[in-house]
Parts: structure tokens; sequence; C-alpha cells
């Protein structure tokens, strides 16, 4: 085997699978908190992607085109503004369903993914929308008779993903806010009894769901230069997967589901066929839930007495 | 409740609203455009809608057919078999059009037409090129495009003789066109004593075709061959540059958009891509009028627009011969006789399709629009 096809399609892995995780995330806390699947997050994700492209052109407008401004202002932009959708979306579609059948949420989410990708599809148009490319270049590494090339923006990706973990995980862990988004996810009334607003709490977590699928819309659209109303329903399923994966409800097993997700997509497409990776994802999927029911990392549901 | 009630009310008298009246008007003929106006093919539906809808504009400002107006319908199928078959019958019991104009991606060409031919009615499609198309024996279907099996094989040819590629990797979309491309371009490059090196399908909808590219680098590919649609081969020919990848890009008429370049990035990435399709028809003598007036219109007519028009000629010209709308009698006119268009004179085959297919290789530039390969 040669050396540097195989650490190319594990850099292949590794970016795809950073941006699974990144969406998976959403979906993770979500079912962490109130234990629902969110079937609207990809659609999140889906409008971050314009936003993103809306703002580099309004920059482009202004005549802005430092690129580290640029990238800062775009990413903090659309960050705000899909976090603000993500609050929405919580706010009309699940919480005046919050006690009842577990169903209805479920079935508001995909009515809301429906709204949403129409939504776009009208105000935007049905073509695909390109985005300008920011960054262009890429880093060469010799790797045996070969090099493996990593692209700029794909290195972003890599540091943008890790930065952004380690964010969130110090939110979770070490912030006031993070102990009562913990707390509301263990006991939701005992939280409540103790002062905490929890609805709050609930909206906060859908925002940094979005907020994340936020980062990734970003990312992959500078990455692939183009996108269009339907990119939300296939890399939702797929980030959906990784969080089941790594256990839904465990923020590391999202990105360890993202991860796992993208290596052995990236691996069976590279060295077996392309045709089935989908199969042998999936597949892996079914093997891990045969032996560990809860993901990777998830805790086994215990039933409150 | 009530409310409840109240609103379901209100929303059943907005469906009545919105849904046409059934009677079909007496004086005019009524002609359904099938295709994906929505969705992610939608740019191809708009080239058909708007040359039909120009054709009959024309023609029914030169009196009509016999007197009697073109009215167009329009069936929307996204490019979904499944709602192909659900537009096929709306257009055939709800606006009893007498001929049909369209469906672009085979796929749906394919079921759609079943429903055409029960209701024996005239089915032209302008752009769906897969060989099954014709070969299921419909008497009253014919096409106004090549064949993927030519298509195919003017791609293997120009791979081999000009590219001088040994090492060919034939990648498709798993869909009815872009599969039955790669197969054609396979079964050529076989007559021409080469074995592909990867013979694959991606999946529709992804943008992450980075594994597959590290793969025709694994197996030095000189050439790549997609099968398939811009949306996907935009992204794999920007991943191609990415990653360094010298072998040049070789596609069919599945990429005949300005949307190609938006889906791979810039004209930057999709220059040096090469892809087969028919005679430039903006470049034909008979069609520069037309071509004019459409451009006046704020419509550039690439890619299938004037095939769509050429086709709207032929069903007006067969309907006005005949004195008719009966699809054997329109069908039997149209085999026995050639048809004058805007894309030069048309003839048939038993089988419905074109007597001479005029494949030719173009390659997109850094303008981002492409150029005959001369």
């Amino acid at each position: 085997m040669e050396p540097s096809i195989l650490a190319q399609q594990a850099v292949n892995g590794l970016i795809l699978g950073a941006t699974y995780g990144l969406i998976a995330i959403g979906y993770t806390m979500v079912y962490g908190i109130i234990g629902m699947i969110n079937f609207a997050h990809g659609e999140i994700y889906m409008v971050s992607a314009y936003l993103t492209a809306i703002f580099l052109a309004v920059l482009h407008f202004f005549g802005i085109t430092s690129i580290p401004v640029v990238l800062i202002v775009v990413l903090v932009a659309t960050l705000c503004i899909t976090a603000l959708h993500g609050w929405f979306v919580e706010r009309i579609a699940y919480r005046p369903l919050r006690d009842s059948n577990r169903l209805a949420p479920l079935i508001t989410a995909i009515g809301l993914s429906l709204i949403l990708q129409n939504y776009v599809r009208l105000s935007q148009g049905a073509r695909s929308q390109g985005v300008p490319t920011l960054l262009t270049g890429s880093f060469v590494i010799p790797a045996g008779s070969g090099v493996i090339q990593i692209t700029h923006v794909q290195a972003l990706i890599i540091v943008v993903a890790i930065a952004s973990m380690a964010v969130l995980t110090f939110i979770m862990h070490r912030t006031s806010l993070g102990r009562a988004c913990r707390a509301t996810e263990q006991d939701r009334v005992m939280a409540s009894l103790l002062g905490i607003n929890t609805d709050y709490i609930i909206s906060v977590v859908f925002v940094i769901g979005a907020a994340m699928a936020a980062i990734a819309g970003v990312l992959v659209s500078l990455n692939y230069g183009s996108f269009d109303f339907h990119i939300g329903f296939i890399t939702g399923i797929k980030a959906f997967t990784a969080a089941v994966l790594g256990g839904i409800g465990s923020l590391p097993g999202a990105m360890l589901g993202g991860l796992i997700l993208g290596l052995s997509e990236s691996f069976f497409s590279g060295f077996v066929n392309t045709d089935y990776k989908d199969v042998f994802a999936f597949a892996l999927l079914v093997l891990v839930l045969i032996f560990r029911p809860s993901g990777l990392l998830g805790q086994p549901l215990v039933t409150k007495v | 409740m009530n409310k409840m009630v109240q609103f379901g009310g209100v929303l059943i008298s907005m469906l009545r609203l919105l849904s046409p009246p059934p009677a079909v008007a007496e004086e005019g003929i009524p002609i359904g455009v099938a295709g994906p106006f929505t969705g992610a093919y939608a740019a191809f539906g708009e080239q058909l809608w708007r040359g039909a809808e120009q054709a009959a504009n024309d023609i029914n400002a030169a009196g009509g057919i016999n007197g009697k107006k073109i009215e167009l319908f329009k069936g929307d199928d996204a490019c979904e078999p499944k709602q192909a078959l659900a537009v096929a019958n709306q257009l055939v019991d709800r606006h009893g059009v007498r001929a049909v104009i369209g469906h672009f991606c085979s796929s749906s060409t394919i079921p759609a037409s079943e429903v055409y031919a029960e209701a024996g009615i005239l089915h032209i499609t302008p752009a769906s090129t897969n060989p099954m198309v014709t070969e299921r024996g419909i008497t009253t279907l014919f096409r106004t495009c090549g064949r993927d099996d030519q298509q195919g094989s003017t791609g293997a040819n120009f791979i081999v003789n000009t590219l001088k590629a040994n090492a060919i990797a034939v990648i498709h979309d798993k869909d009815t066109y872009g599969q039955g491309l790669a197969d054609a371009m396979r079964t050529q490059l076989q007559r021409l004593g080469k074995k592909e090196v990867l013979y694959e399908g991606l999946t529709r909808g992804e943008k992450d075709f980075n594994a597959l590219v590290t793969k025709f680098k694994s197996v030095n590919a000189e050439a790549v061959y997609f099968g398939g649609l811009h949306n996907e081969a935009g992204p794999l020919v920007r991943q191609m540059k990415e990653q360094g990848l010298k072998a040049p890009l070789v596609s069919g008429d599945g990429i005949v958009s300005e949307e190609f370049v938006i889906a791979a990035g810039g004209p930057a990435y999709a220059e040096g891509v090469y892809m087969t399709f028919g005679r430039d028809p903006r470049k034909i003598k008979e069609g520069q009028e037309v071509v004019d007036r459409l451009r006046k219109s704020g419509f550039e007519p690439e890619g299938y627009t004037l095939y769509s028009y050429a086709t709207m000629q032929i069903v007006a010209a067969a309907i006005a011969a005949t004195r008719g709308t009966d699809g054997a009698a329109l069908a039997k006119w149209l085999h026995t006789h050639d048809v004058p268009t805007v894309m030069g004179s048309k003839g048939w085959d038993e089988k419905g399709d074109l007597k001479t297919s005029d494949y030719v290789m173009y390659r997109w530039n850094n303008k981002g629009s492409y150029e005959e390969v001369p």
C-alpha cells in the first residue's frame, strides 16, 4: 500500500468527519436535554450555507477584502443569524408541544424542515449557489513516493473544529450555564425546582446546536464552493448517524461518531468500492448498536423511579 | 376544534381556487411541457420551458396551427420518476393535452412515456438520451436529441485518440442517464481495445468526493469520465484540481449549463473539462433569428433551449399536416416526413431516434463558457 495514498485518505476522512461531528453536536445536545430528535437540524445547516454566501457578498460590496477580517465577520454573523433560527425553531415548533405525545414534536420537526427548505427555495431560488473562492493554495507534504495535499480551507476546518469542541467542552463543564444545562439534562423537574429556568436552558441548547451547525456550514461552503437548498437532507442524515454511532446524548460521542463515520466512508470508498460506502457505514452503525445499544460513548438510559 | 374545522374549510376553499377549471377551451390545442422546474435540476427545466414557450408564442403570432392557438401546460417532475408519473397523469387527465414535449431526465421520461402511449398521445423528448427511451417499442415516442450510446462512443474516441489516455476511470451517478452513459463509454472503450481502470458510482446529492479523487491517484488514472449531472460534476472537478490531479475530466451533456461553473466554484475550476454535446444549436444558420429573440428577452438559449423550440415546431408541423391530434396519425406522419426546424431538417427512424446525430466535443474555458474542440 502506497503510504501517501493511505495518509491522503485518512486526511479526507478526518475533514469529512469533522464536519459531520460539528453538525452531530446539535442532534446529540437536543436529544440529551429533551429526549427528541430535531429533524430540522439539517436544514439549519443548509440555512447557514446561504447566510455565508450572503455575508460574503455583503462584505465584498463594501470593499472589505482582508481575508482574516472577512472570515471572522462572516463566521460571527452567520453564527448569530443561524443561532436565531435555532432559537426560533424551538420556540414555535417544540416548546408548545413539550408535554404532549412524543410523536407530536417529531412530526412538527419534519414539517419545519419542509418549511425551512421551501422558504429558502422560494426566497433564494432553486438553482445551486456559488461561494467565491476565499482561500486558495494548499499544504503539500511529501510522504513515501507521493505527496499528501491539504488545502488551506481543509486545514482551517480541522483547526476550527478542534477549537469549537474545546470551547464547547469548557462551557459545559466549567461555567454555571453548563452546570445548569447538565442539571436540566439529568432531571428537568428537579432542576426547575432548584431555581433553574429550564425553558431558557432548552432554548440555549438549541442555540448552541445551531451555532455549531453554522460553523460547519461556513466551512463546508468555503470548502466545496457551492450548495443548494437540498444539502441539509443528506448531511443531516449522516450527522444524525454520527450522533447515534457515538452515543446520542454524549458530546464527545458526537465528534467521535463523526470522525469514525467520515474515516470509514473515506477508507471504504478509497480501498474497496464507492458504490457501497454508505452501506458499509450503516452496517457499521448496526453492528455498534447490537453490541452497544447506547452507542460508543453513550450512557445507558436508566429508568427513573 | 371549531377553529380547526373553520381553518380546514378555508384551506379546502383555497385549494379549489388554486386548481384551474377542468374544461378545455374549444379553440385551443393544449400541449404539455414536462421537466424539472423545481429541485436541483431546475435549470434544465427552464431551458425546456423557455424554448417551448418562445416557439408557441411565435407560432401563435403567425396565426397558430390551422387557425388554432397553442396552449401550454407545465408539468413539474423534479427529475423524480414517481412525480413524473403523477405529472403525466395530470397532464393527460386534467389538462387533456394533445401532445407532450419533454421530461428531461431519462429516468422520468421512461415511466411517463407509458402513460402517454396508453392515452395515444404524441410524446417527443428534446433531451432524454438514454437508449432505453426508444428501445421499448412505443410508436408514438420520438426524440430530438441523440442517444447515449452515440454520445459515449464520441467521448471514448476522443479520450483514446485525442487525449491518448490509457488508464481511464469511469464514474457514474447510479441514475438511469448517468450509468447508461458510463456503460456506453465502457462498451466503446472495449471496442477500442482499452479497459477502464475504475468503474464506480457516487451518490447524487453528496458534495465530498475526495476519497474517490484520491483513488484516481492510486490507480494512476490519465483521464476520468463522468456520467452524470453538473451538481456532482462540479464538486468532483474542483476536488480533482485541489488534490493536484492532472487527469482531465470528460463528461456528457448532463453538464451543459452555466450552473456547472457555479457548482464547481468558478471558471478556474471548470476550465479544461471536456464534454460531448450536439453541434451547438446556437450556431446553426436557421436558428439565428430565434436566438436573437431569446437573447433579447434576457435568456441565453444554452443547452436544450433550442432543442425544445425545435420540438414544438415539429409537433406543430405534424398537427398542421395531419389536420388532427391523433397520436398514431401524427407518429405515422413523422416517421415518413422530414421537418425543417431551427436546428435544421430533422428525420426519424422506425424507433423514433434521429436519423443523424451530430455529437462533438466541447471544452469549458476560463471564462465560464464552452467552445467546440477543433
